[in-house]
């Protein structure tokens, strides 16, 4: 690897997706950290068997998402659009009910 | 109110690890994402490709054979280092200078390079040679780890019981050792048995140390490699090849960047899950008191 591309990034290989990708999880971050100074999350009891916050809800969401676009890649061949789509809804319900 | 604002402010205590994080961790675990969607030929020479490795990770028998027995070797590991540990911490010495004793030879084994360990039993359980062999062999029993899927997988059970069991004894100790006595004067009184002792005072505080056990022993054995990779190669066949070392194969050997890079996604994933469900058991546990 030569300086340059050391300090340009290069050798991180980016993307477009990926770095749109990476920029949504990001924005997420922020908007969730300054909700938090405007509006406090506190824990509290919804379908899930623990008492969680905000923060660990949309934790949950994203995990469950990346493995509901996994379970998608390896049982179906039809389009990724379908399990993004299942993961919006799963995040919702887990943000609102969980 | 000041609690309120004391806890809106705690997140810049974290900033100097959260930065050190960003650049040990996450920036690596961004490079290991793009390399997931591309085909990779050399530095300058690659191409996207979407999700095309994902899928064909997801759907490779070879490594659905690897997940397998990953997920049974890392069971079998919690199923007899769990009981064996809390089994061997309850035997152990409460006061006297057994106890310092009982300490270092426990810590021993954890002090073994893992590399190491797999060089001791691959020569301690050579059949021709190796002490465990030839007594195994002299007993009447065809023992050949070299040979024989059953016995491979065997020894490599048996060895990480060597090297790990005595963390758990280690985390059980302390946590017996944290049992105020008047739990147990309480007992003498009532009269109870050995048993409701362990089952109604010693287990239940045992819990916490029980699930960091549990924790730290999943993750270990989920991401086994040095120790059955100089034990036995991964062999015989494929038997004890577990994920580290098809990830390796494919990343190192077969220098099949994407395809590795999309698996040790997956891997990170999984570890992931399993984690944040022990840490969660682990919080509402403590809460439960």
């Amino acid at each position: 690897m030569n300086q340059d591309a050391g300090l340009t990034l290069a050798w991180m290989a980016w993307t477009q997706p990926v770095a749109i990708f990476f920029t949504a999880i990001v924005v997420m971050l922020v908007v969730f950290g300054v909700l938090q100074f405007v509006l406090p999350t506190y824990e509290r009891r919804g379908f899930l068997p623990v008492p969680t916050t905000r923060g660990d809800r949309l934790f949950m969401s994203l995990l469950g998402s990346a493995f509901i676009h996994l379970f998608w890649l390896g049982f179906s061949d039809a389009s990724l659009l379908f399990a993004s789509a299942i993961s919006v809804v799963y995040a919702t319900v887990m943000l609102r009910y969980g | 109110m000041d609690n309120k604002r004391e806890y809106q402010w705690a997140w810049l205590m974290v900033l100097p690890v959260v930065l050190v994080v960003a650049f040990s961790a996450i920036m690596p675990l961004m490079t290991v994402v793009n390399y997931s969607v591309q085909d990779i030929f050399g530095p300058n020479s690659r191409f996207f490709v979407g999700t095309e490795w994902f899928k064909e990770v997801l759907r490779d028998a070879e490594l659905h054979g690897a997940l397998i027995r990953q997920f049974i070797f890392s069971a079998s590991v919690l199923l007899i280092q769990i009981p064996l540990g809390i089994a061997l911490a309850l035997c152990m010495p409460k006061k006297g200078a057994g106890v310092s004793f009982a300490l270092v030879l426990l810590a021993l084994p954890l002090l073994v390079p893992w590399n190491v360990v797999g060089t001791i039993w691959q020569v301690f359980a050579r059949p021709d040679v190796g002490l465990a062999g030839v007594v195994i062999n002299a007993l009447g029993f065809d023992y050949n780890y070299t040979g024989d899927s059953l016995d491979a997988w065997l020894t490599v059970l048996v060895m990480d019981v060597w090297h790990w069991t005595s963390l758990v004894i280690l985390l059980c100790y302390a946590g017996l050792q944290a049992i105020p006595d008047a739990f147990y004067q309480a007992a003498r009184i009532d009269g109870a048995s050995r048993w409701a002792v362990f089952r109604y005072i010693e287990l239940p505080k045992l819990k916490g140390v029980l699930l960091i056990a549990v924790l730290l022993r999943f993750i270990f054995s989920f991401r086994i490699y040095a120790e059955p990779f100089v034990l036995t190669g991964g062999g015989p066949g494929n038997s004890t090849t577990f994920l580290s070392q098809s990830l390796t194969t494919m990343a190192v050997g077969q220098f099949d960047l994407g395809p590795a890079a999309a698996f040790s996604l997956i891997y990170f994933l999984i570890i992931l899950l399993f984690s944040y469900v022990f840490y969660l058991t682990i919080l509402n546990m403590d809460r439960e008191g």
